[in-house]
């Protein structure tokens, strides 16, 4: 698929001598919603900084749409909205000068219009003549966003969006970035909260110390390196396992009353290992009162790829 | 060019003014009141003509200069600081700007506010002194400089800045005292040798000479040595602000 932005062997060294970034190279594709999971201090927000024109990449390249950052700027960052991490806003406006100033200095000529449809999508409209100062956290992080999809960029990017935010606007947000994607917005998210990256990614990279150290679809992921534990009670108990109870590797609990075996790949993958077991379990008259199954998540496989990575 | 973003930063920027008009205005003004009341009205009447003209009227060019400069320090250093400090600046620094459009921006709007200040001032002092204004282009023109050298001196501290305090010292402690010193009250010709040779190290004395010139065709320094030395000043913020811009000096990490 088309690569909308194009990362290669970015580096980034503070003055200060922290090496923020290692040599990344990473390639976005136009219309997805990628993920950019990582520890605190991971280099992600360098990295979003770099792209978006908030830091210098000590070397390396990024091309938006074909364009490079530093030598077509313009033409770059005309085509990327960013919300940042913090709520950076000028609290003495209003919010409909706030949009109408952000829309102006990404080179565009005013529209009501498209800024009514704007603050609308995100419950803004009727605060439109409000102060900034006048609004609760959830509401300047949406006018955050408003200021953002401005100039109706092609590529968002989404810096801990959700950092504090209510359910209610959590899943609003997750609406309106869903919408988006279907009007072809490429989205480019970090999050802690992994499980909304499982929710809604459809790539996920995982970076840390600088290095990018996955990048890949997120059902191959969860099918790769996701796990099932299978625990199954037993009503009377064993000495030992049977012979030839099941063709994969099964334990027993040292008390004899508890079956286990993992299974790879996501919960739902058609495996049906599960349906073998109890029916031999039956068959040869083992009683059990309980089967238990846990999914590992997004998150265990974070922790796991990032502690490896130590 | 674009277009769309130095309009957007200029009509922020006095927007910005409108929000806090007493500061902006109506403070420089009432100091100004000020200042004609006591040494124009009070004092002024006791003083000598000096070259003709009326104590009072004699301050005049002084007084405007000494609200122009400062508030064109304030302005702009506030105008680039305060987003630097809210965090603001991120979406500045994202936008298809370039360095130059930022600075149109942000320069164009404290100098705007500066050269309807000093216009202000004029028509106030009007109420209290009768004057001349001799060379009324020359006027404007010395005006529109000065306005937009010390606006480029005000983004320069904006930058430089790490806190509100170092942003208000200049303008108080280095710009206020200079301005005095530089002839606002006097002419530097009514001082002692040494002391007129040291004052000729103060460059705000060729702005308020020349600017006074404008007034009543009568200078203590050539004019065109003013201009000169006027347009150095100027070149000297231009080229620190293209050396911050090139090395993205307390902007870009």
């Amino acid at each position: 698929m088309e690569s909308v932005l194009t990362i290669q062997k970015l580096t980034k060294t503070y003055d200060n001598g922290f090496v923020a970034l290692k040599g990344v190279d990473l390639a976005i594709r136009r219309g997805e919603i990628f993920a950019l999971l990582g520890p605190n201090g991971a280099g992600k927000t360098t990295l979003i900084g770099i792209v978006c024109g908030l830091v210098r990449a000590s070397s390396g390249k990024v091309t938006v749409d074909g364009f490079d950052i530093a030598e077509n700027y313009r033409a770059a960052r005309r085509k990327i909205g960013l919300v940042p991490q913090e709520l950076s806003v000028n609290v003495f406006e209003t919010v409909w000068d706030s949009v109408t100033f952000s829309r102006g200095l990404f080179g565009k000529a005013s529209d009501p219009a498209h800024l009514e449809k704007v603050l609308r999508a995100l419950s803004l409209w009727d605060k439109k003549d409000s102060a900034i100062r006048a609004l609760s956290g959830g509401m300047k992080r949406r006018v955050l966003i408003a200021k953002a999809l401005a100039h109706e960029p092609e590529i968002l990017f989404l810096d801990e969006p959700t950092a504090g935010v209510d359910v209610e606007l959590r899943r609003d947000m997750w609406a309106m970035v869903r919408n988006l994607r279907e009007n072809g917005v490429t989205i480019i998210l970090t999050t802690h909260y992994i499980e909304e990256a499982e929710d809604m990614a459809d790539r996920i990279a995982v970076i840390n110390k600088g290095d990018i150290i996955l990048v890949e679809d997120k059902h191959k992921l969860m099918r790769r390196l996701g796990q099932t534990r299978v625990r199954i009670a037993l009503t009377a108990k064993l000495e030992k396992i049977p012979d030839g109870l099941f063709d994969r590797p099964l334990t027993l609990s040292p008390d004899g009353t508890c079956l286990a075996f993992t299974q790879m790949g996501e919960s739902d993958a058609r495996d049906d290992s599960l349906a073998r077991l109890l029916k031999t379990l039956v068959a040869r008259g083992i009683d059990f009162s309980s089967v238990q199954s846990t999914q590992s998540s997004l998150e265990d496989i974070f922790i796991d790829l990032v502690g490896k990575s130590r | 060019m674009n277009f769309h973003a130095v309009r957007a930063i200029y009509l922020f920027e006095l927007a910005r003014s409108r929000r806090t008009l007493f500061q902006s205005i109506a403070s420089p003004v009432l100091s100004t009141t000020l200042y004609f009341v006591v040494f124009g009205a009070a004092i002024g009447s006791r003083m000598q003509p000096i070259n003709g003209v009326s104590y009072g009227a004699f301050i005049v060019p002084g007084l405007i200069l000494l609200s122009v400069l400062t508030e064109s320090v304030s302005n702009a250093s506030f105008g680039i600081y305060l987003p630097r400090f809210t965090g603001t600046i991120y979406e500045i620094l994202s936008a298809p700007i370039s360095a130059f459009e930022v600075l149109l921006g942000f320069v164009g709007a404290a100098a705007t506010k500066s050269m309807i200040l000093g216009t202000i001032i004029f028509l106030t002092a009007q109420l209290f002194v009768s004057f001349d204004l001799v060379h009324p282009l020359w006027a404007l023109g010395f005006l529109a400089l000065i306005s937009i050298t010390f606006a480029l001196f005000g983004f320069i501290l904006g930058l430089w800045a790490d806190g509100f305090e170092k942003l208000q010292i200049i303008p108080l402690m280095v710009i206020s005292p200079l301005t005095f010193l530089g002839g606002t009250f006097y002419s530097i010709d009514m001082l002692p040798p040494l002391w007129r040779k040291a004052a000729l190290f103060n460059p705000i004395v060729y702005l308020i000479d020349a600017f006074r010139w404008t007034f009543f065709d009568f200078a203590s320094v050539r004019p065109l040595t003013s201009l000169t030395m006027t347009l150095a000043m100027l070149v000297a913020c231009v080229a620190v602000v293209v050396w911050i811009f090139r090395t993205g000096y307390r902007l870009r990490s």
